[in-house]
């Protein structure tokens, strides 16, 4: 009697999994995943989209540009989010595993170099920039401010920023060890504005509030490309667009193969007049028609 | 005749039902050793094992040069770790004697489940704590411009350990037999002199197991040192300056690292150095806590 039982009750949760395990999978979700500076933007951007398409839902998450770019390689994520190009290595790594990857560049980002409001420094060449994150300059009076110690906030290596601020501020150099190494642009911004003597670098979109301006306890400075250069900020549109800003860059989704489906309809979404002006109202720069034309190529 | 058959029948089940459970914990423990030697021994076949152990430089993603290094992380570990000793030890004892010895016995009805009770604390808040509340006052207290740094950890390491020591601190002081303070008593020392020179020897074993396992919560945990500390990957200058621990290194860049290439092996490497760290800090506090129970007997 009791044997019947246990067999009884193990029929029904052995049912019961089943039964869950195909109630999962035919709520396939589109998981988005990577850039902790993308993962904002592209989380609103899924949120419009999913208003108005509500049976398809979108995960967006963060991590950092290395780890989507990971999780496509690994076929764990739909579309990666990276703040800088795939690396020759990734891409082969990717095709050996059968993933194509196809990219689109769907916004534009001036990288913003912040120090505390309080500091009477207000712009810096970008090899001054370069040789504070190499450590080569560490005391602020070198650079026209306080006789302080510089203190450094930078991401981690999985960040596209870090490697993007790598190669073309750092020309390729080490980062100094004495660099911390925050979580993502928040807990950078967060740091610089209570460290007085502390500089960080983070993506346009997290130094500005809902209106544009500049969040409280930091300072944006002015980048010139060498020291006789006109300096521009990169809140400056036209700036920006034109690259009289040196350190902006393009912004990456990235899909294993062709996209289709949802992928497809979420990727027009993000490039129509509409998707753009919501990456415009979230404090980054919507691409212009030389990039839509060559992010169609890349549909085929 | 039957009936006895069905119950040894029965009874050799439910042996070997418990027998399984109890060995499960060896075969897990073995095997999470094995697979970390097995992914740990790649990592050797490009790095040499001297610079492994005697580098400070970690820079597994540097453009010019890759370096694999432990020796700064195994150093900001120890400094986290022994900071953390430094604060818990002395008020860790100081809660349990107050406990076991001065405290009414409502009071300690009350206090010690509540003690009990912060080891619950997720380490993801404490760290927010460092963050927001014992960042800024480090920084104010020492001049400093920010207080991400050693202190910081060691600070919320204190305050996890705490309730390890204390709790099992408390126990063996209770465990000491009364003939032994009221002998110490009869003999006219006082409170104090029977609490530091009779009862705090008797239970030293009890109390030196107890500081061990706080020291092995605080080696091996990893939010809360990730969220203070800075994770400046440079060789510590000093208890002030921002520091990256081995369980941060691993917790960082194990999420980013492309699978089955030399930094993702690296990383199991220091997994497993940790690995033997706390099992040794475990085995000494088990062996000195059999003891302990030994004598108890």
């Amino acid at each position: 009697m009791n044997t019947k039982k246990l067999i009884l009750v193990g029929c029904v949760a052995f049912g019961l999994i089943l039964s869950s395990g195909s109630l999962f999978a035919q709520k396939k979700m589109i998981q988005v995943k990577g850039s902790d500076t993308m993962v904002n933007l592209v989380q609103i951007l899924a949120e419009t989209y999913m208003a108005n398409n509500p049976d398809k839902p979108i995960a967006v998450l963060g991590g950092g540009s290395g780890t989507g770019i990971a999780a496509l390689i690994n076929g764990t994520c739909d579309i990666a989010n990276h703040s800088r190009p795939m690396k020759d290595k990734e891409v082969t790594m990717a095709k050996d595993r059968g993933v194509t990857p196809h990219k689109f560049i769907i916004a534009v980002d001036g990288l913003s170099v912040i120090v505390n409001e309080s500091s009477p420094v207000f712009k810096l060449t970008v090899d001054q920039i370069g040789a504070i994150f190499r450590g080569e300059i560490t005391n602020w009076k070198e650079v026209g401010g306080p006789d302080k110690t510089i203190s450094l906030y930078g991401r981690q290596s999985n960040s596209g920023t870090f490697v993007f601020f790598q190669e073309h501020v750092l020309k390729k150099q080490n980062y100094s060890q004495d660099m911390k190494r925050m979580n993502g642009n928040a807990q950078i911004v967060e740091g610089v504005s209570v460290d007085k003597e502390g500089i960080g670098y983070v993506g346009v979109g997290y130094v500005v509030d809902k209106n544009g301006n500049p969040r409280k306890g930091i300072k944006i400075l002015k980048v010139s490309k060498d020291a006789g250069a006109a300096v521009f900020s990169p809140l400056n549109k036209t700036a920006v667009d034109s690259g009289d800003y040196p350190i902006a860059r393009p912004l990456f989704q990235t899909t294993a193969g062709t996209p289709k489906g949802v992928v497809l309809d979420f990727l027009m979404f993000e490039m129509s007049p509409e998707g753009q002006k919501i990456i415009e109202e979230e404090g980054f720069f919507p691409i212009g028609s030389d990039v839509l034309s060559e992010n169609k190529k890349h549909l085929k | 005749m039957k009936t006895i058959i069905r119950r040894k029948l029965k009874e050799s089940a439910i042996r070997i039902f418990f027998f399984t459970n109890g060995i499960l914990a060896i075969i897990i423990l073995v095997g999470i050793f094995f697979f970390l030697l097995y992914t740990a021994i790649p990592a050797f076949r490009e790095i040499n094992i001297g610079e492994f152990f005697t580098s400070k430089v970690w820079n597994p993603t540097s453009p010019v040069k890759e370096e694999h290094g432990i020796v700064s992380m195994i150093m900001s570990t120890c400094m986290v770790t022994l900071g953390a000793l430094a604060v818990a030890i002395p008020l860790g004892i100081g809660v349990a004697a107050y406990l076991s010895d001065v405290a009414h016995w409502k009071v300690r009805e009350i206090v010690k489940p509540i003690v009990e009770i912060l080891a619950g604390i997720p380490s993801v808040v404490i760290g927010f704590l460092g963050i927001v509340l014992f960042g800024p006052f480090i920084a104010k207290l020492t001049g400093q411009s920010h207080g991400l740094n050693a202190i910081n950890g060691s600070i919320l390491l204190a305050i996890m350990a705490l309730p390890t020591i204390i709790s099992i601190s408390e126990d063996s002081l209770n465990a000491v037999p009364r003939a032994y303070s009221e002998a110490s008593l009869a003999l006219g020392a006082s409170r104090w002199q029977t609490l530091m020179r009779v009862k705090i020897p008797a239970a030293l074993s009890g109390i030196i197991a107890a500081i061990m396992l706080g020291m092995g919560r605080a080696i091996g945990e990893t939010m809360t040192v990730l969220m203070a500390t800075g994770n400046a990957p440079a060789f510590p200058k000093g208890f002030l300056s921002s520091i990256r621990t081995m369980t941060a290194t691993i917790a960082i860049e194990l999420g980013e690292v492309p699978y089955y290439t030399t930094h993702y092996y690296a990383l199991f490497a220091i997994a497993l150095v940790l690995f033997i760290i706390t099992f040794i800090v475990n085995l000494i506090s088990d062996l000195i806590l059999r003891k302990y129970q030994e004598r108890e007997l």
